[in-house]
Order: C-alpha cells, then sequence, then structure tokens
C-alpha cells in the first residue's frame, strides 16, 4: 500500500531541541525579552526602572519559592494568597511593639497556617488542592475578622524601610528574595530535607517504603510556603504603607503558580527548580511591566500571559520520543 | 546464521526484513528478519535490551525503523501508529496492562466498540457480552466492579481477552505470564491453543524457559540487536538456547546451572536475626511466623494471593497488622513502620519495582543514596563526597550499567533497576534482607547476577526471606521453605524436603480456608497439612491441573481469598481478631 522507507522528519533532533527547551527555555526567553525591552526603550534600564520592578518581583518570588517547594511534592497551596492578607491584618495590630515583632508574629501565623494545610494533606490525605481551597477560604475570613473591611495606613518606620529601602541600590525586599531563593536551592539540592521532598513527589509510596518521613517533610513544605507568603505579606504591607487584607495577595497563589510553572518545575512533582523559578517570576513581571509601558491594552496583555503559560506547560511536559 | 525458511511467501502473516532501528545513534536494531506463520506460537527471546521491544514495537507501529521493510498479509505495510496496526490485526498485549483501572471490567473489555441501543450504550448487554467472553478465559468476576480491583492476573486476561476480540490475526504477548499463578498460566496455554486453531499467530515474548517449551513452536533469539537463531522449539536443547542469549560458551552455562545459586548456606546457630509470630493481617495473613538466622535464605512460597508479599509487608510495618510480633535478633520491635525496621536493620525489596520502588525522574544516585540519606548527613546537610562514595562503590560492586550516577532511573534497564534497588537496600548495612520476587521481569544476565549476589549475601552472613513464583529459584535459592495457602504457613519445609515436588504436594493438599480442620488451631492444621503432604504425594488435584473454574469461588486472580473462606468456611472468621 504505503511506500516503506522512511524519510520522515528528524525525530531525534526534535527531542534534542525540546530537552534544551525544556532546560534552558526560560533562561533564554529572559535574556531575549530583556534584550527587546531594551532595544524598544532605553528608558527600561534606567535605575528608576529597574527598581521598581525588582520592588514588584520580589513579593511573588517570595511566594514563588514556597510554591515550588509545594510543587515539588506533587502537591499546590492555593492558600498562600489569603496568608499575605492575614499577615496584613496582623502586622498592624503588633506594629505597636515594634516591626521585627510584628513580622514574627506574621512568620508565626504563616507557619500555624502551613501546619494546618500539611496536616490535612500528610495526615487525612485530602487533596492539596482541595485542602489549600479551604484554607484560602478559611484564610481570607480570618484576615476580614481580624481587620474589617477597610485599609488601615501603617507608618511604622521599621516595616516602612523594610517595603521600601534600599542597599547597593537593590531594594531590600529583592535582596531579602535573593538570600531566601539561595537558601531555597540549597535546601533543595544539599539537604536531607530536600532530597526526601522531592523523592516523595517523584513516587510517595516508594519513599514511604524507604522509611522516609514522608508526613513531616509534607508538613514542613507547607509551613515553609505559609512561612514565606507571611513574609512576602509583611513586605507588601511596608511597601505601600498600607494594611489592606480585602486586596493585598489577591490572585497572587496564581501568580506564584504561574512563575513555577513558567520556570519549569513539572506539576507532576519530583523536581524543584529554584533558579527556573527565580527567572519565571521575573520574566512574567517583566512581560506584563514591557507590555504596559508600551500602551498594551490590559486584556492584551492578559492574552499575552495566558499564551505564555499554555507554551510553558506545553513544552514542559515529557514526550515519549524514546 | 538465520536459517531459510522453506514455506512459500504467502504463508507468512508477517515479514520483517532487514530492519533497522536506532536511537540516538544507538543501534537497538541491526538488519532483523523475523517471520510468522499464521497459527504458530512464535517464542522471541532474548536478554534485556537485546530489541525484542524494540521489534515488537517496530511491527505494531509504535516505532518507524530506519531501514527495511515490513510486509503484513503478503503487502508492503508501514503502520503510522498502534491503532493502524490494530485495525488490520495485530493486538498487542504489554507486560504492564494499558487498560483503565476506575473503569469497570466490561468498560474496559468494549473500550472503544461499545454495544449501543438508541444510541446510547446498553449497558445490560455489554456486562452479559464480557461476562461470557471472560469465562471462556476462566476469568469469573463480577463485570461491573472496577478493573482495577481484579488481581494483575485477571486484569491480565481481561487485556488479553479485549486483544482477541478486536478480530486479531497476530497475537503480540510481552511478557504475558510475569504476574500469572501457575493456575492462570494454564488457562492462558489453552486460550493460546484456542487462538492457535483459529490460525491466529501468536508472538510470545518471555523470560521462562520452562513456558517456550510448553507452549511455543518455533523461537527467535535476538542478542545486541540482532537475530541470532531462528528455528523450531523442538530439539533445541536448553543449554543451547541459554547460550545463544548470552552469548557465552555452551560449558560455561553447563556448568553454572539454570540458576546461579550455589549449595547450602551455612546457618549460624543462636538468636534468629528475625522472629516474626503470630503476624495477622485482616483478610490476607493469618498467623504466620517465620525465623531467620543470619547467613540463610529462607524461602516463601506458594500461589498468588497466599499473603507472601503480604507477610513480608507486614514484616516490615509496610503493612498495618491486627497482630503479631517482631523481634530482630531478640529485641521486639515496638514501633512498627519501615522507619523503624529499617533502622532495625530490616529492609525489603517490594514486589512492584514501578510503583513501590524507583523514584523514575530522580538519578541513580538519589534512587541508591534514597534511605541512607540521614547517615550521609550532618546538622542536615548531605555530604555529596560520602554520597558519591557509596554510590560508586555499589554501582560497582553491583555492575550497574549506567551512563553514570546522573542517569535517570528510569532510562535503565529492568535488571538494573532492580540492582538499583538491591544497592539502596544494601548501602543500610542491613541485617535481615526481604525479596519480594527480585528477579522477576529482568533479562537472564541479571537474573543469574541477582541469585548470585543473594547467595554471596546469606554467605556473609545476612539473614534473606525469599519469595519468588519461579519455582526453581525457590528451590535452588532456599535453604527452608515456608509455605503459605491463604494466609496461613501451612508446610515447613526442610533440608531434602525442599524440592519442587514437596513444594507442590504441599500446595494441592493443605487447604486449612477450606475447613478441612475445624476445629484446629492454625498450628494444628499446618501440622496436620505437613503430615497430609506425605500420605497423599503425588497425586494430581484440581489446584494444579485444572484449567477451567468448576465452581464460582476458583474464581482467577481473585485478590480476596478471605472472600471464599468467608462464604465457605468457619476456621477463617474464628481466627480474626476481634
Amino acid at each position: 500500500m504505503t511506500p516503506t522507507t522512511w524519510a520522515g522528519p528528524d525525530l531525534l533532533d526534535r527531542a534534542r531541541l525540546t530537552r534544551l527547551l525544556q532546560a534552558y527555555g526560560v533562561y533564554a526567553a529572559l535574556v531575549v525579552l530583556f534584550v527587546v525591552a531594551a532595544v524598544l526603550d532605553s528608558s527600561f534600564l534606567s535605575a528608576g526602572n529597574v527598581r521598581i520592578q525588582l520592588f514588584q518581583v520580589a513579593p511573588t518570588l517570595m511566594v514563588a519559592l514556597g510554591m515550588a517547594l509545594v510543587i515539588g511534592t506533587e502537591g499546590v497551596d492555593l492558600s498562600v494568597g489569603a496568608m499575605i492578607a492575614l499577615a496584613a491584618s496582623v502586622v498592624p495590630l503588633y506594629v505597636g511593639y515594634g516591626a521585627p515583632l510584628a513580622v514574627l508574629v506574621a512568620l508565626v501565623f504563616g507557619a500555624v497556617s502551613g501546619a494546618v494545610g500539611g496536616t490535612m494533606v500528610a495526615f487525612a490525605r485530602i487533596q492539596p488542592i482541595v485542602a489549600t481551597l479551604s484554607l484560602m477560604i478559611g484564610l481570607r475570613g480570618v484576615a476580614e475578622l481580624i481587620n474589617g473591611n477597610s485599609a488601615k495606613p501603617v507608618m511604622n518606620s521599621g516595616l516602612l524601610s523594610l517595603g521600601s529601602d534600599g542597599f547597593a541600590g537593590v531594594p531590600l525586599m529583592a535582596w531579602i528574595a535573593g538570600v531566601c531563593a539561595v537558601l531555597t536551592a540549597l535546601l533543595v539540592r544539599r539537604t536531607t530535607f530536600g532530597r526526601q521532598l522531592v523523592a516523595i513527589g517523584d513516587n510517595r509510596q516508594a519513599s514511604k517504603l524507604a522509611g522516609l518521613p514522608v508526613r513531616r517533610v509534607l508538613v514542613t513544605v507547607y509551613v515553609l510556603s505559609g512561612v514565606l507568603a507571611a513574609f512576602a505579606g509583611a513586605m507588601i504591607v511596608g511597601h505601600g504603607a498600607e494594611a489592606d487584607p480585602a486586596h493585598q495577595g489577591l490572585n497572587m497563589e496564581l501568580n506564584a503558580i504561574t512563575a513555577v510553572v513558567v520556570g519549569g518545575t513539572p506539576l507532576t512533582g519530583g523536581r524543584v527548580r529554584v533558579l527556573g523559578t527565580v527567572a519565571g517570576a521575573l520574566f512574567m513581571q517583566l512581560i506584563t511591566a514591557v507590555l504596559t509601558q508600551h500602551n498594551v491594552h490590559t486584556s492584551y496583555t492578559q492574552l499575552v500571559e495566558a499564551a505564555i503559560i499554555c507554551f510553558a506547560v506545553y513544552a514542559s511536559q515529557e514526550r515519549g520520543t524514546r | 546464521m538465520v536459517q531459510q525458511d522453506p514455506a512459500p511467501r504467502s504463508d507468512w502473516i508477517v515479514e520483517v526484513a532487514g530492519v533497522d532501528k536506532s536511537f540516538a545513534g544507538v543501534h537497538a536494531l541491526r538488519g532483523v528478519d523475523f517471520r510468522l506463520r499464521p497459527g504458530e506460537v512464535h517464542a522471541l527471546i532474548g536478554e534485556n535490551g537485546a530489541g525484542k521491544s524494540t521489534l515488537i514495537k517496530v511491527m505494531t507501529g509504535v516505532y518507524r525503523p530506519d531501514a527495511g521493510r515490513i510486509r503484513f498479509a503478503g503487502e508492503d505495510r508501514a503502520f503510522r501508529n498502534p491503532l493502524e496496526a490494530q485495525a488490520a490485526g495485530i493486538s498487542t498485549i504489554y507486560q504492564e496492562v494499558n487498560l483503565v483501572p476506575l473503569m469497570s471490567v466490561a468498560r474496559n473489555l468494549c473500550l472503544g466498540r461499545e454495544p449501543r441501543r438508541f444510541g446510547l450504550v446498553d449497558v445490560r448487554a455489554m456486562n452479559r457480552l464480557a461476562a461470557e467472553a471472560l469465562k471462556r478465559y476462566g476469568v469469573d468476576v463480577d463485570v461491573t466492579r472496577p478493573l482495577g480491583s481484579l488481581g494483575l492476573g485477571a486484569q491480565q486476561m481481561v487485556a488479553l481477552a479485549r486483544a482477541v476480540q478486536i478480530d486479531a490475526r497476530v497475537v503480540v504477548m510481552d511478557e504475558p505470564t510475569s504476574s500469572l499463578e501457575p493456575r492462570e498460566v494454564e488457562t492462558l496455554f489453552s486460550v493460546i491453543r484456542d487462538l492457535k486453531r483459529q490460525g491466529i499467530a501468536v508472538v510470545y515474548v518471555s523470560h521462562r524457559l520452562d513456558e517456550l517449551y510448553a507452549i511455543c513452536d518455533r523461537v527467535t533469539v535476538m542478542r545486541d540487536g540482532a537475530v541470532v537463531h531462528t528455528g523450531e522449539m523442538a530439539g533445541l536443547e536448553r543449554l543451547r538456547l541459554i547460550s545463544l542469549m548470552l552469548g557465552r560458551e555452551m560449558s560455561t552455562v553447563r556448568a553454572k546451572g539454570a540458576t546461579a545459586f550455589g549449595g547450602e548456606h551455612e546457618r549460624r546457630e543462636g538468636v534468629p536475626a528475625l522472629r516474626a509470630t503470630g503476624l495477622t493481617v485482616r483478610h490476607r495473613v493469618h498467623g504466620v511466623d517465620v525465623d531467620i538466622h543470619r547467613g540463610e535464605v529462607v524461602g516463601l512460597g506458594g500461589l498468588l494471593g497466599a499473603g507472601r508479599s503480604e507477610t513480608a509487608k507486614a514484616i516490615t510495618g509496610a503493612l498495618a497488622t491486627d497482630g503479631g510480633a517482631v523481634e530482630v535478633e531478640g529485641t521486639e520491635l515496638a514501633r512498627r513502620s519501615p522507619a523503624a525496621a529499617i533502622k532495625a536493620g530490616v529492609v525489603m525489596l517490594a514486589e512492584d519495582r514501578k510503583t513501590e520502588g524507583i523514584l523514575p525522574n530522580l538519578s541513580v544516585r538519589e534512587n541508591i543514596s534514597l534511605a541512607l540519606l540521614p547517615r550521609l548527613a550532618r546538622a542536615g546537610v548531605v555530604s555529596q563526597a560520602k554520597q558519591d562514595e557509596v554510590v560508586r562503590f555499589f554501582m560497582e560492586r553491583l555492575r550497574i550499567k549506567a551512563s553514570g550516577p546522573d542517569q535517570k532511573v528510569s532510562d535503565l534497564s529492568g535488571g538494573n533497576q532492580q540492582k538499583v534497588l538491591l544497592a539502596r537496600w544494601l548501602c543500610l548495612d542491613p541485617k535481615v534482607l526481604l525479596l519480594d520476587e527480585p528477579t522477576r521481569g529482568i533479562d537472564v544476565g541479571a537474573k543469574a547476577e541477582v541469585q548470585a549476589l543473594i547467595d554471596e549475601l546469606a554467605e556473609q552472613g545476612l539473614g534473606v526471606l525469599l519469595i519468588s513464583s519461579d519455582l526453581e529459584e525457590l528451590i535452588e535459592g532456599s535453604d527452608r521453605i515456608v509455605v503459605l495457602k491463604d494466609g496461613r504457613a501451612v508446610g515447613h519445609l526442610e533440608g531434602d524436603d525442599v524440592s519442587e515436588q514437596a513444594v507442590l504436594d504441599t500446595l494441592a493438599t493443605a487447604d486449612p480456608a477450606d475447613g478441612a480442620e475445624p476445629t484446629g488451631d492454625d498450628a494444628q492444621a499446618s501440622e496436620d497439612a505437613g503430615s497430609a503432604v506425605r500420605a497423599e504425594a503425588a497425586v494430581p488435584t484440581e489446584a494444579t491441573e485444572a484449567t477451567e473454574p468448576t465452581e464460582p469461588t476458583e474464581a482467577v486472580g481473585d485478590e480476596h481469598p478471605q472472600d471464599r473462606s468467608r462464604s465457605a468456611g468457619h476456621a477463617v472468621t474464628k481466627e480474626e481478631p476481634r
């Protein structure tokens, strides 16, 4: 019927291309975007613009780091946005005792709510998406109970400097997010906990049979995610000089997931790409900023973002080309 | 050295000629010729990596060959995907069942070909059809149950029934018996003979030589991507077959025997390394006692579903127990969990490599050091130098073939994956090693290596529990055998009693669950069963001979023997705790 000699497309090259794309695509895209933006608009590289971008990306990155860990265990944490709101509602209550204590209390709240989510996932074996969805709704409720519906101005100098000061020309928030990224990378690559986390995400049953403390690791992961989100919340409050739980942290969970996915961490677990997550967060921040700065309408910006997410997920799929 | 077959052209249903296929520069197939007659059962054998799977995938449209041609029923065909091959009449049953576990048996069987009524799926007709079809394959189950609730054996039968129903002219079976118990194998064989009569050609891939001789007409042996022998099965000496596969001289094979096990081991007397007493897992295991001394290999015999894996899992705490105690070197384990067992020095190589063993996306390094991580770390930070040292040592010691410690474990062959898992446990320096089907689904070469390793470990003073459905392996590998049936220990074989005949006899005659000893407790029952062995030896019984279920309780692949015992018996219900 059909001829039996094949000279079809070179599957091997395509496979290699896919692999390269998976490994370095996000970095390449980031570089290209950066160059294009700088060529289109010389003010893009101005100190002022860079500062603004860093201010905006820092909280997202913090949350995304925690999210990357959770996704590495084959989970997802939808409660991080609400956690930011809760932190925003708690900070004004304790800011009278000084900024450090206020931030610390926010972090404790983050740890506790993370522990609640983690317990639901690890012990009650509720699916992560459901467990953290309920937590998300509950935390928003708690935040509103504590704060009421109105925004409160925050004047504490410590918090304000956390949110807007810089060091060596780089915002403090960006420094903190950068340090957190490095610590997260070390945690994943070098520690027992990090390797166990990835193993559990890859094959939970096998990990359990190998005597790994599966539940403890899972709970810890959600605690870390909660703490990072709470820290991001405190920074957002400091940056905006007001606590507005009704609006702060909205959609943050989705931005964080986007950054993680664009950064090449598969949603199926067993892999955490910290540097990729950093690049993913930066990329999403910059693309939005560039489009906005060139007066592209918000609806088109969203369409572009949607296309990028689709493409990132498509590219990260492992296709059987063996 | 491919032999020319004299049959005229049109006699072949499948002709593969001069097929090449390479992946990333590695030749998987080199000038392969393979021909199949209608109505023959053609064995396709070779070690893992010899190219069997690639050849099958080329024939069934999964891969396209780089060169060469494929003719199907006398016509040149180039199947672009498995669906086209299926439509043309080539059905494939893969090692792992490729069905939908959550859908009902009937739906799986009729997937894509559901009987319709008024445009909707006629569920009743579908269920009836499915039940009838399955009965022919010796599977008598409720077809409305989800497929996943069936035993692996029964699932495989469903896959087979499905494959044959699609008007197949060629059926390819990739290790169909790897998860079947002997009785199911018999059923499978009768199905295959039936296929033969209908003129359907069967390609039969298996590592089990006994089966090849029992069912196959012709054989093609592959090695390193090429066909090294094609010919009649009958008259081909077993040793010659092995040497063809391994590419070794006959004399070496003969000297080493069919398995790589040596003689008996020196059992270290004194406090046993492991003593499990009265292990009970609701519905699965009923008061099993096992002692393992240092330096001996204790076999756990029995059929699929007899509670062997469950016993091993109960020992390590991977399965929650309802009773029983485990002592390691005289000290009872207070907490029962895999972590506690590992800490005490008891490790288990799980049966299901894919779901309970490997971390597919992680490297060989991570897979080996998984359980050892805490011991490689200081203040939670893993010492990479120490990790590399351990990994390198075990990769060399077990001769794990990988491009390096960073290779993804799922890219390795089954045998090498198994070695990686063995390394995972051995690097913990255990006292007792529980091996659940350690050589299942791995090639002959790796199998021999694993068997030799087991021997060596026992000699070094490790206590080993060996579970194997490969009777030859069980007999030659074990110093003692505890025979399980329906979750009870029904026989203890030692010394000269460790023989194929004795195990089969014990299985055939002991029948505690049917209430042969309605009044007896466990010890009593197993003792009586043991003596019955000798009395009624060599009487062929239904359990080993039956090819078709004669009563509903004989359902093939019934995962829950308790269902049976509950309806039939008294002894079991009495046994259940609280």
